[in-house]
């Protein structure tokens, strides 16, 4: 029966942190369900303060082909760091 | 190591990686554990027994759906709802053995009594399936019931004049409206959902329906406690129940079931001792190897 509930990704927040990561996916017959399921599949050891499900394919995903033009072009753009910088000694916090 | 989860944690680091959980808390810490002046023992032993039995049985019953329930998801939600039980009857056992006094643990009190000496209402031991005795949507029909029947228990059970009871007490009502909820959930959807979900889901309200009369019985041990305001007196639990279950049927198109109670023996039932046919059965599964093998550690 699998086969006939969507697929949802589900994203958390744990206590300590400030953004919703992805913990894995899960079944489920409507988006209700599925907070509920990821409640019990990914809360159950106290992780997480909040909970997003979406449906698996509302995601548009970039595609493994396209890895080189997508990421490569910056692999050699060390300058976009904002390390070039000369801190001033009387800055300590920056 | 005392506890499995300081494994987890690296050496010198306040921050706990976040995906172990963390924050940890036993709901009974620091609880006065005297029991309060003019309550007669015998009877809030008894009456912890009963919440405690309740819970137990439930547990052993939700727990016959690892691995058997129609999808991997509802599998570990039912194993998580006869966690949030077993954990309750824990409490409860825990203090009815302390409170008896003459010796007993929560594992003999557990493994080691007999039928008649289990003081849970018959809903709670029913065979709902998985197998010849029922199927999701019955578990899921008697879920909705015991759920929202004990959660307006709990709820009264908050301001027990035990601090015990009223500490186990808070710390049910969260887990059981989430159980609520769920059974809630899935009434709405195999209501629903197919002719064929339909006609289980009300094939499941009428056989658990037939147990709902003895929710409301006032034993005389119930009575005592509610009078010396360390129990509830389950009659006054009806309408909010009612009000809760007709909320629940009204959203899903479904009639309130009419049907017959299943009577009473000689006018005892569950809190007295007098189960169905189904509790020896439960207890064989539930008891075995305690019984077995006396004292085995693993």
């Amino acid at each position: 029966m699998s086969g006939s509930w969507p697929l949802y990704e589900v994203f958390v927040r744990g206590k300590r942190g400030l953004n919703h990561v992805h913990v894995g996916s899960l079944h489920a017959p409507d988006d209700e369900m599925a907070l509920r399921n990821a409640r019990d599949l990914y809360t159950r050891r106290n992780e997480g303060v909040s909970i997003w499900v979406v449906r698996a394919d509302a995601i548009t995903a970039s595609s493994p082909d396209e890895k080189d033009p997508f990421f490569a072009p910056s692999g050699d753009k060390v300058y976009r760091h904002p390390t070039f910088y000369a801190i001033p000694d009387d800055v300590p916090h920056l | 190591m005392d506890n499995a989860y300081d494994g987890l944690v690296e050496d010198g680091s306040e921050e706990r990686h976040w995906a172990f959980g963390t924050g940890f808390t036993e709901a009974l810490t620091g609880v006065d554990r005297a029991v309060p002046p003019l309550v007669d023992h015998d009877d809030l032993a008894a009456y912890c027994l009963m919440l405690g039995d309740d819970a137990l049985v439930l547990a052993q019953r939700l727990a016959e759906w690892c691995s058997r329930a129609p999808e991997l998801e509802e599998d570990v939600a039912l194993a998580n709802i006869a966690l949030d039980l077993l954990g309750q009857a824990r409490m409860l056992l825990t203090r009815a053995a302390e409170v008896e006094g003459v010796g007993r643990d929560e594992d003999e009190l557990a493994y080691l009594r007999d039928e008649r000496e289990f003081r849970n209402v018959r809903l709670a031991e029913i065979d709902c399936g998985p197998g010849p005795g029922g199927d999701f949507g019955t578990t899921i029909a008697r879920l909705l019931v015991f759920s929202s029947w004990r959660l307006a228990l709990f709820q009264r059970l908050t301001g027990s004049l035990d601090p015990v009871l009223s500490a186990a007490a808070a710390k049910g009502v969260k887990e059981l409206a989430y159980h609520r909820d769920h059974a809630a959930q899935w009434v709405l959807r195999l209501a629903g959902g197919t002719e064929y979900s339909r006609e289980r889901i009300v094939a499941g309200l009428a056989l658990v329906w037939a147990y709902t009369e003895e929710l409301y019985v006032t034993h005389p041990v119930e009575a005592a406690l509610a009078d010396a305001g360390v129990g509830v007196d389950p009659a006054a639990l009806r309408a909010e129940v009612d009000d809760v279950l007709d909320t629940v049927l009204r959203a899903a198109g479904l009639d309130r079931p009419e049907v017959r109670q299943v009577a009473a023996l000689a006018g005892q039932a569950g809190r007295d001792g007098v189960h169905t046919e189904a509790m020896g059965y439960l207890l064989a599964e539930l008891q075995h190897v305690a019984r077995s093998m006396p004292g085995a550690h693993w």
